[in-house]
C-alpha cells in the first residue's frame, strides 16, 4: 500500500535536529494523505541510531548500514535511499533541505523516475505542496505528475517529532555499494562557538549600517546573549566585514527562525528574500522609514552602537547572568 | 594534460520582484533576462580551470528559448570558448527532472565529440531556485557529483579533490572524473567580461539542438517529461502590522524591547 518514507541522513554519525523535524514533517504528510509513515536510517552506524528514530512515530524503520556509508557521498547515499524506498514500496519520499538531503533527493528522483519538489513549506491534503520561489516573492503550488514523488522540507517549518515510547520494528535493507566514484577524504569543523544559520531558532544579523567590521562585535555579543546564530546582509559581506557563510538573502542562506533581529539592515529585496518568513522580526535602525523597519514585527529606532550593549546587558540580567559592575 | 569543462547556465529574469499574471503564473513578461547570478561563479570557475590547466577548453551549455543564446554570449564574453544551445518548443514547461535529462543528453553529445572532465553549475537559479539540476544531471549520466563546492583543489584528467561547504564545516571529497560540481558563491570572485571576450561573443555561433537531435522522445522533454508542474503561483501572505518601540532614552527602548521578547517567549 502507498506509504511515506522519511529518509534520515545522519550528520557525522549522529542524528541532528533536522532528522526530528523530518519525522515531524513526515507525520504531517501521513496525516494529510492518510497513509502510514515509515523511516529509513542510512549510515555506517545506522543500526545504533535506529532505536531513537523508531521511538518517534514511524510505523517501521528501514536500516541501511554498511561501512561504505560511514561518511557521506552523494552517489552511495542516494543508492542506499533508493534501496530503502524500493523495499518499503514508498510513494512519497521526504528528506530535509540540507546540503546532504538536497543532493540525495536530486539523485533519488532520477533513480526512481520521480518528480521532485524542494524547500517545501506546506503539505496539502490533495498531495500538492507549496514552496517559495523567485527569491520568496512568490509561492508555488506544485503538483506531482509521477507515481512516486520526492520532496525536501524547509528547515524550521515542521515541529520536531517527540519520543513516544512505543518502538517501531526495524528491518535491515541489503546494500551493495559497487564501485565508488567519490571518496570522502576529511572533515574540518567550523569554529564551535558558531550556531548554524539554517537550523537556528534565533538569528541576529548585521548590515551596512554597522559602518564597519567593529560593529559585528556588538552583533556577536547580542547573539551570544540570545543563543542566536549570526547573519549578515550582502553589503556587509561584500565589504569584507564578515565571511560569506554568514550571508542571509537571495545569494546567501535562507533562514526561518522564530526570532530574527536585523541591525543596521535597510531591507533590500535581496535580503528580505532570505528572511521574510521568520516568525518575529525585530529591526534596529536609525532610519525609521527603511523597508525593514516598515515590515518588522518590532521596530526600534536609534543608534545601534548605543542600543545593542543595553539590550545585551538587559537580556543577561533577566537571565540572571549579570556581570557585577 | 588538458581538460574539457562544460558550464551549464540559465537565462533568468533580471529581477525576482515579480507578480502573478491572469493565468496564475509568474508575471515575467516585460522583465529583462540575464545570466542567472549564481552562474557567473560557475562560468568564472570554468575559466579559471582553463587558465590553471593550459590547453583546456570550456563550453557553455543552456536549455532555453532563442533569446537564451544571450547567456551563452555572456559566458563567451567572460572567457568561455564555445557554447551549445538546447532549444525548441518541446522544452517549454520543463522542471528540474526534464531539464536535467536534456542537459545530460547534450553533455553526452559534447562528451562524444571531445571527452568532458568536469561539468560546473551555479548554486541555484534565481527563479525556481531548487539547486538540484547539477546533481540530477550527474544522476542521469551516472557520473559522480558534489554539491556546495567552495574550492576545486587538485585536479587532473582522472580525478578532482574539492571542498564542500557543509552546514557544520567543510568536507574534502575526491571524485573520479567525469563529474558534475555544483558550486557556492564563495568559490571565486567573478571578473567582468573583457573587451576581447565581448568581441568574441559577438561573432560566436552556437549549435542549436532539438530533442530529436539529442535522441530524446517528445514525451521526455519539457512539460511532457516533467515530474512536477506549478499549478499556480501566489503572493506570500501579508505580514501583520508591527509595533514601534517608543522611549525617551536608548535604555528605555532596550528595556521595552526585552519586555516584549520575554512576553512572546522569545527569550
Amino acid at each position: 500500500m502507498a506509504n511515506i518514507l522519511a529518509v534520515i541522513i545522519p550528520s557525522r554519525g549522529t542524528l541532528s535536529p533536522s532528522s526530528y523535524e523530518l519525522l515531524g514533517a513526515g507525520q504531517a504528510l501521513a496525516d494529510a494523505l492518510k497513509q502510514p509513515l515509515n523511516a529509513a536510517v542510512i549510515g555506517g552506524n545506522a543500526q545504533a541510531l535506529a532505536a531513537d528514530v523508531a521511538a518517534r512515530g514511524a510505523a517501521k524503520v528501514f536500516v541501511v548500514e554498511h561501512p561504505s556509508l560511514t561518511s557521506f557521498t552523494e552517489e552511495l547515499y542516494a543508492k542506499a535511499a533508493a534501496a530503502a524506498a524500493e523495499k518499503a514500496g514508498a510513494s512519497r519520499i521526504i528528506l530535509p533541505s540540507t546540503v546532504t538531503g538536497r543532493a540525495v533527493a536530486a539523485r533519488l528522483a532520477v533513480l526512481l523516475k520521480a518528480g521532485l519538489a524542494t524547500d517545501v513549506t506546506e503539505l496539502l491534503p490533495d498531495g500538492r505542496v507549496r514552496r517559495g520561489y523567485y527569491g520568496g516573492n512568490l509561492i508555488a503550488e506544485v503538483e506531482f505528475k509521477s507515481p512516486i514523488a520526492v520532496l525536501t522540507v524547509a528547515p524550521m517549518t515542521f515541529p520536531r517529532a517527540e519520543a513516544k515510547g512505543a518502538a517501531a520494528p526495524l528491518e535491515s535493507v541489503a546494500f551493495e555499494p559497487g564501485a565508488a566514484k567519490s571518496e570522502f577524504v576529511s572533515f574540518a569543523a567550523e569554529a564551535s562557538r558558531e550556531i548554524d544559520l539554517g537550523a537556528a531558532e534565533k538569528v541576529v544579523s548585521g548590515g551596512f549600517g554597522l559602518g564597519g567590521p567593529d560593529g559585528f562585535k556588538l552583533v556577536f555579543d547580542l547573539a551570544h546573549a540570545l543563543g542566536a546564530a549570526v547573519g549578515a546582509s550582502r553589503r556587509a559581506v561584500d565589504s569584507g566585514w564578515i565571511p560569506y557563510r554568514h550571508q542571509v538573502g537571495l545569494t546567501g542562506r535562507t533562514v526561518r527562525p522564530k526570532l530574527y533581529v536585523a541591525v543596521g539592515i535597510s531591507g533590500q529585496i535581496q535580503h528580505l528574500a532570505g528572511m521574510s518568513s521568520s516568525s518575529t522580526i525585530v529591526a534596529i535602525n536609525s532610519d525609521k522609514d527603511c523597508p525593514l523597519m516598515q515590515m518588522a514585527s518590532i521596530a526600534v529606532q536609534g543608534e545601534y552602537s548605543e542600543l545593542l550593549p543595553l539590550i545585551t546587558s538587559e537580556i543577561k540580567s533577566r537571565k540572571g547572568h549579570a556581570v557585577p559592575a | 594534460m588538458a581538460l574539457h569543462i562544460v558550464v551549464c547556465v540559465k537565462s533568468t529574469p533580471s529581477s525576482v520582484n515579480v507578480g502573478v499574471d491572469a493565468s496564475g503564473q509568474p508575471k515575467t513578461a516585460g522583465i529583462a533576462t540575464a545570466l542567472n547570478p549564481f552562474d557567473e561563479f560557475a562560468v568564472e570557475e570554468a575559466v579559471r580551470l582553463k587558465e590553471r590547466v593550459p590547453g583546456s577548453t570550456a563550453t557553455a551549455l543552456t536549455v532555453g528559448p532563442d533569446a537564451a543564446a544571450d547567456v551563452l554570449r555572456e559566458a563567451i564574453a567572460r572567457g568561455v570558448d564555445a557554447g551549445a544551445h538546447v532549444s525548441g518548443a518541446e522544452f517549454e514547461g520543463g522542471d528540474s527532472f526534464a531539464t536535467s535529462l536534456a542537459l545530460s543528453a547534450a553533455i553526452k553529445k559534447l562528451h562524444a565529440e571531445k571527452p568532458v572532465h568536469l561539468v560546473i553549475f551555479g548554486k541555484n537559479t534565481s527563479d525556481v531556485g531548487a539547486g538540484v539540476v547539477g546533481t540530477q544531471t550527474a544522476a542521469w549520466l551516472d557520473w559522480a557529483s558534489v554539491s556546495a563546492v567552495k574550492k576545486i583543489d587538485a585536479v587532473d584528467e582522472s580525478s578532482a579533490t574539492v571542498l564542500r561547504q557543509m552546514e557544520d564545516g567543510v568536507d574534502t571529497v575526491k571524485v573520479t572524473l567525469p563529474a558534475c560540481l555544483s558550486t557556492v558563491k564563495e568559490i571565486n570572485e567573478p571578473r567582468l567580461p573583457s573587451l576581447k571576450g565581448k568581441m568574441a561573443s559577438k561573432k560566436a555561433v552556437f549549435p542549436k539542438w532539438s530533442a530529436a537531435d539529442l535522441g530524446l522522445q517528445p514525451a521526455q522533454a519539457g512539460a511532457a517529461g516533467a515530474g512536477t508542474s506549478v499549478v499556480k503561483a501566489a503572493l506570500p501572505p501579508v505580514r501583520p502590522a508591527g509595533v514601534k518601540i517608543e522611549g525617551a532614552t536608548p535604555a528605555e527602548k532596550a528595556a521595552k524591547l526585552v519586555d516584549i521578547l520575554v512576553e512572546r517567549k522569545l527569550i
